[in-house]
């Protein structure tokens, strides 16, 4: 049995919590949140251990593993301190909040040959990798532009303070949404060269964005899009979608379906032919231990436990180094979208648009 | 409970299939009286169950049905809690604690007041979940409700923390309170069943994806249907076409050959559809199943 603790109990370290506590080869062995209530309910109904001192944790329980799903602003100090006692660690998305951070993890994770993973869940949607099948396999030629998109209703209004509508945090449509359509876009095009035309809008936010757009650009004029915001209530939940166009077709995805045209010039892969091709979710899932609130999310946790067990450090999806990409591109945004526009007078070093607004004057 | 029961998926945009599919729903159903169009039509041809979750608009429709008690006497609702995304939402704007505060009854009930003070302070969930499942029926009063649910996102995430107390404070409460059977969804129905048996939850009411293609059914065929042998229960199936992956008539005679099938709930949005599956299911369904 896997000894295995979850720190951080707020939406995701709850569920987490719950699929792993149901694996048939993990125990979980403790539980650490800093607010104290949730923790006196579960240990009180559950048994389980719980601790608000994440340190005393460390020192106290001996673990194989541990999922941090605390504020992203925690992320680094958890994960180093785990690593540095040869704990596996599955992390959160974002990784973190700075690339300087991200790298110095990375490399001891791999030092120490520990498993490293990172939640973005959608690389364990059937529809998303039915896609990074069809690129590998060169279905739609050359792809030339890609469309990288997240909508859902989560800020409509001003209002609430918790860590996710803070910026300093690791909260806002970048980090929290944003990050999932570019994760995939770096999984199916790789880094990109650069990034240009950032926006980092609030809308009813304070002190946060809540809708993000700019553009990738990649070797050989290959670029991509990204269009993403969480305050559209047109949108039951979120829901990230990727479109790419090549030489030879288009593929369309969200978490339900994998549409594809080949042209007729295309030589389809098995199982599909020239001119429109649909999968969807129903036949493009595998089918997990335990279910509760979409099997990515069971699969995700399976795998980094497979992972463990197999010893497969370094060589995992979601690894530290995939997901500090994400942090890199994440931080270039941020960059780019403070230096603001060209300027109709060819001078782009002009007083940012946004910075009036007092907003993202981050290192400027 | 009836064989065939109505679900509310097609109202809300939900499809396990297409985005663009749920879109046209929505847009389809935006008005609340094109909702009840496509319930009247059930409710002639025979289908009087509306299993619905407790979205804000269903609160539209329970008003319908209390202006109008003559044309709706049979009809029967059975209620599943909580509607999860408005709950999630509020987690990440308010916090967990925050979220719970929101949705707890404000109308200034001095006992409702008084067990929500005393529970949050006590950590005692049992005044929680009370009072958390008396604000969600509050739209359905005067309504008839014999069966109240548990929706599958808080029974499978208890069921993983292994939180079983809260299945039977849901059920005392719901008999207590209600006069109604307790109900689950759940994508782990195998476990479900063993779990509630542990807890003394006899022949529990369990609704679950139950399909020819095994299609979000965790453990397997195989475990569900022996999970369905061994357990006294009176289970419920939904998803029984997959999203349209199975054929409807090839769907509905592999569901209706297992056992203890009390009911399957499925979604239309015309009438002919409805029509349709009504007829398959009763000629599949020979002899009627017996209702525990």
């Amino acid at each position: 049995m896997l000894k295995v603790a979850v720190v951080g109990l707020g939406k995701m370290g709850l569920s987490h919590h719950a699929m792993i506590n149901a694996h048939p080869r993990v125990e979980v062995v403790a539980i650490c949140d800093s607010a104290g209530y949730l923790l006196d309910i579960l240990s009180k109904y559950t048994g389980v251990r719980t601790y608000t001192d994440f340190d005393a944790m460390l020192r106290e329980v001996e673990l194989d593993a541990m999922i941090v799903a605390t504020p992203s602003s925690m992320h680094a100090r958890m994960v180093k301190a785990a690593l540095d006692k040869g704990i596996h660690v599955f992390c959160e998305k974002p990784f973190c909040l700075t690339s300087r951070d991200g790298e110095e993890l990375t490399k001891l994770a791999a030092q120490k040959k520990l498993v490293s993973q990172v939640g973005y869940h959608n690389r364990f949607v059937g529809a998303f990798q039915e896609v990074k099948r069809l690129l590998d396999y060169g279905a739609i030629g050359q792809v030339t532009h890609a469309l990288a998109e997240a909508y859902g209703p989560v800020v409509l209004k001003p209002k609430g303070s918790t860590w996710r509508t803070q910026r300093s945090e690791g909260g806002g449509c970048l980090y929290d949404y944003a990050a999932h359509p570019l994760n995939l876009i770096n999984w199916y095009l790789g880094a990109p060269v650069g990034v240009g035309g950032a926006v980092l809008n609030k809308i009813f936010s304070r002190d946060t964005d809540d809708e993000v757009f700019g553009s990738l650009f990649y070797t050989d004029g290959v670029s991509a899009q990204l269009s993403v915001s969480w305050s559209d209530e047109s949108y039951r939940k979120m829901t990230t979608k990727i479109t790419l166009w090549g030489t030879q077709g288009r593929i369309y995805a969200d978490r339900q379906e994998c549409q594809a045209y080949l042209r007729d010039t295309a030589a389809p892969p098995a199982g599909y032919k020239q001119g429109w091709n649909v999968r969807y979710t129903t036949e493009l899932t595998e089918p997990v231990w335990f279910y509760v609130r979409g099997e990515e999310y069971s699969a995700q946790l399976d795998y980094f436990v497979r992972a463990i067990e197999e010893g497969r450090a370094g060589d995992n999806v979601n690894s530290f180094a995939s997901a500090l990409l994400t942090d890199q591109v994440i931080e270039m945004l941020i960059d780019d979208a403070a230096s603001g526009p060209s300027r109709m007078a060819g001078d782009s070093s002009a007083v940012p648009a946004k910075a009036k607004r007092g907003f993202f004057s981050l290192g400027r | 409970m009836d064989k065939l029961l109505f679900g509310d998926n097609q109202f809300f945009g939900v499809n396990h299939m297409s985005e663009e599919k749920a879109r046209a729903q929505l847009m389809r159903f935006q008005e609340i009286g094109a909702v009840i169009d496509v319930l009247d039509q059930a409710y002639d041809e025979g289908i009087k169950t509306f299993m619905c979750t407790t979205h804000d608009r269903i609160g539209q429709v329970c008003d319908h049905m209390r202006a109008n008690p003559e044309r709706y006497k049979d009809y029967v609702f059975y209620p599943g809690m909580p509607y999860a995304h408005k709950y999630a939402n509020a987690v990440t704007e308010d916090g967990m604690l925050g979220a719970l505060k929101r949705f707890l009854p404000d109308e200034g009930l001095m006992n409702a007041m008084v067990r929500g003070g005393l529970s949050l302070a006590k950590k005692d969930i049992e005044g929680i979940t009370t009072l958390l499942v008396d604000a969600e029926m509050k739209m359905f009063g005067g309504l008839n409700t014999p069966v109240i649910f548990l929706m599958n996102v808080v029974v499978d995430l208890l069921l993983g923390l292994k939180f079983y107390d809260a299945f039977r404070i849901f059920s005392d409460h719901v008999r207590k309170r209600y006069g109604a059977d307790p109900g689950f969804f759940s994508m782990n129905m195998p476990l479900l069943l063993k779990v509630l048996a542990d807890q003394g939850i006899e022949n529990p009411i369990v609704c679950s994806n139950i399909n020819k293609i095994g299609f979000r059914m965790c453990g397997g065929i195989q475990a569900y249907e022996r999970a369905l042998s061994e357990h006294k229960c009176r289970a419920i199936a939904m998803s029984v076409f997959a999203s349209g992956a199975i054929p409807p008539r090839e769907a509905i005679e592999w569901v209706c050959q297992l056992p203890n099938i009390s009911s399957i709930v499925f979604g239309a949005s015309s009438r002919a559809n409805i029509r349709n599956t009504r007829d398959l299911v009763e000629r599949a369904w020979r002899p009627v199943p017996s209702q525990p």
